[in-house]
């Protein structure tokens, strides 16, 4: 087992982990894909030490490298790969509803903790199912609601 | 019962394909997404008999000796979850497909395949006999959901599903983490050969690996404090889409950690997940009061009787394993039922909120009734479901002397019962609002929707009916869990 490849998760977790807490979603992104590598990475670790290719007929099988985390790990990375790709188009769609890539709070939510506050637009109910009838217009209705929000 | 076995996992698959193909020949692509849910649903009808019968199957994958290859095991516990789980699917689809018309519902084009997709994830989640085809089932199911929560792209439904999102990935890079730990303390992915290994470990790599994935599966059955994404992004999905995930996804997590830390002989963990389960019970049943929208309350509902079910397991007792998965049996309807009713609610109030509805009892006496029906039965009142299976959990924590526990499952039964009341209040008999009707009342489809939510208020009430036989059902395959050889033998011979 290498210490070098452990410390590499270490660091890709940690910078990973930071990214994921900001509230950009490209920065999300790129945490999500540090962390999917550390994990990866992690999953080879596991596999024991590294050998020869175990391709039958080319090395015995005692100096091969232990061929099941591999294909775990490329399963994981297909994985993770995808979802990376989902990721960008939400903060793409984000971008076209809202102007700018970040999570927004919880409206309804800051609703029952401040009664006082001016009422939210209908973020649950109505409204976004009015939008959804139409998704063409949705991004006009997003952008007027993100309009509202800001007031 | 090889045939039994892979049809829950490939039926589906091959129904959502289908539909895709089809989908601008309305009723045909219909047709392929409800055969491709009601074909698993019968055939787990057929395994469940099968179990019963001549105890556990397994099916080696591709013919892979089971250390090597994939396996699927249907033992008791999987034989028990599976029809429910499906048959709730089933009823769901059938609602969204009346529903089509509304302006409420999903745009079935792309909700029935995914929802095939989705439902091959719950099949292979409760038949896969190893780790890592886990964490793919868990994949299966939320990648799909992730594109159900946010097809639409309306602004409350991207700004939530980033949080639904975002949480959950965590969660499953967590869970591959967990996977690369396993392997390199024990070499293995199969869980027969882990409930060999596991237990020989030291207490530290034990405990580790126990925490690390009372972690993952807590984030994924949205345990205290592991919740936040869950009333958040729920509510906003259309009706259909919330009652699957509130009636199967954080079930699915609760299912995970019995079936692994039970097999792992995990009991030094009990303490930790009896005071995690008390502190979700009530926290969520707290969050309900506070809510002024239907989903919301529901959703925090959601939470509240996880907790009853992580209670459950904590007390690594055969009583109560069984009492957990009674638990189980019964939420999964009643929980989907609820949103459905709630989205028959929003159908004809025009909103979920209950500030917008009231008196709808008067006019709508047969949504009152089914609503009444699996509210009464989440709050535990007898003779319904949810009362046999709370009764089921507390007394076998009083048998443990879990006396936080069972004050605090008193405590949240109360509090759901008040919130519930909070709705009925609100939506049924409170004085109709200015407009009464806002919506055209009656739209093409309502009939299916009515229908479709009357069988499952049916189901629910068949649960209480099978109350007994399901516990025993339930015992047994708690012992089988307990006892863990019944499953090494079965996968292992």
């Amino acid at each position: 087992m290498s210490s070098a490849l452990l410390l590499v998760v270490g660091g890709l977790t940690a910078v990973g982990l930071y990214f994921l807490t900001g509230r950009s979603l490209s920065r999300v992104v790129l945490g999500y894909s540090l962390l999917g590598h550390a994990a990866v990475v992690a999953l080879v670790v596991a596999g024991g030490s590294a050998g020869e290719a175990p391709i039958v007929g080319q090395a015995e099988p005692q100096d091969m490298s232990n061929p099941l985390p591999q294909a775990l790990t490329l399963t994981a990375i297909v994985i993770s790969f995808g979802l990376t790709l989902f990721l960008l188009a939400l903060a793409k769609r984000q971008r076209v509803l809202s102007g700018d890539d970040l999570v927004e709070d919880d409206l309804e939510d800051r609703r029952i903790a401040d009664p006082d506050a001016p009422p939210a637009p209908d973020d649950a109910g109505g409204a976004d199912h009015a939008e959804s009838e139409h998704p063409a217009d949705a991004a006009a209705a997003g952008a007027v609601a993100s309009g509202t929000e800001g007031t | 019962m090889t045939a039994l076995i892979s049809i829950a996992v490939i039926a589906p698959l091959l129904g959502g394909g289908v539909s895709l193909a089809l989908r601008n020949h309305r009723s045909w692509r219909d047709a392929a997404v409800l055969s491709g849910l009601g074909l698993p649903a019968a055939s787990a009808l057929v395994m469940l008999a099968a179990v019963a019968a001549d105890g556990t199957h397994t099916v080696a994958v591709g013919g892979w000796a089971p250390e090597l290859g994939i396996v699927l095991v249907a033992d008791m516990f999987a034989a028990l979850m599976l029809p429910v789980a499906l048959t709730t699917i089933f009823v769901v689809e059938i609602f969204a497909i009346g529903q089509r018309r509304a302006r409420w519902g999903a745009d079935p084009a792309l909700s029935g395949p995914l929802m095939c997709v989705l439902t091959s994830g719950v099949s292979l989640a409760f038949l896969t006999g190893d780790l890592f085809t886990l964490f793919i089932a868990f994949e299966l199911i939320l990648v799909s959901s992730y594109v159900l929560l946010t097809h639409q792209g309306a602004a409350g439904q991207v700004r939530s599903g980033m949080t639904y999102v975002v949480m959950n990935l965590l969660a499953s890079t967590l869970f591959l983490f967990g996977v690369a730990f396993v392997y390199s303390a024990t070499g293995t992915v199969n869980l027969a050969l882990l409930a060999e290994r596991i237990p020989q470990l030291g207490d530290g790599v034990r405990f580790g690996i126990g925490t690390w994935f009372l972690v993952v599966f807590g984030t994924k059955a949205a345990v205290f404090p592991l919740f936040s994404w869950l009333p958040d992004s729920y509510p906003t999905a259309p009706t259909t889409i919330t009652a699957v995930f509130a009636g199967l996804l954080t079930k699915i997590g609760i299912y995970a950690m019995i079936r692994f830390h039970t097999l792992t002989v995990m009991d030094d963990l009990g303490p930790v997940m009896l005071m995690v389960a008390a502190i979700t019970m009530v926290v969520g049943g707290l969050g309900a009061l506070a809510q002024s929208d239907i989903k919301r309350i529901l959703s925090f509902h959601v939470i509240s009787q996880i907790g009853y079910m992580l209670m459950g397991l904590g007390l690594f007792s055969v009583a109560g394993t069984a009492a957990a998965i009674l638990f189980l049996i019964h939420i999964m309807p009643v929980k989907a039922v609820l949103f459905l009713v709630g989205g028959l609610i929003e159908n004809n109030e025009g909103s979920s909120s209950l500030d917008r509805s009231g008196g709808l009892a008067a006019r709508k006496p047969l949504i009152a009734v089914m609503f009444a029906v699996p509210a009464l039965s989440l709050a535990g009142i007898p003779p319904f479901s949810g009362f046999v299976a709370k009764l089921a959990v507390v007394s076998a924590a009083i048998d443990a002397s879990a006396t936080v526990a069972v004050v605090a499952a008193l405590v949240a039964g109360a509090l759901t019962l008040l919130s519930m009341w909070k709705i009925w209040n609100a939506v049924f008999w409170s004085r109709p609002a200015a407009d009464p009707s806002p919506g055209p009342a009656v739209r093409s489809g309502a009939k299916t929707m009515h229908s479709a939510t009357a069988l499952a208020v049916i189901g629910t009430l068949v649960v209480s009916l099978l109350a007994g036989p399901l516990l025993d059902l339930s015992t047994q395959a708690a012992e089988d869990l307990r006892d863990r050889s019944v499953y090494i033998e079965a996968v292992l011979p």
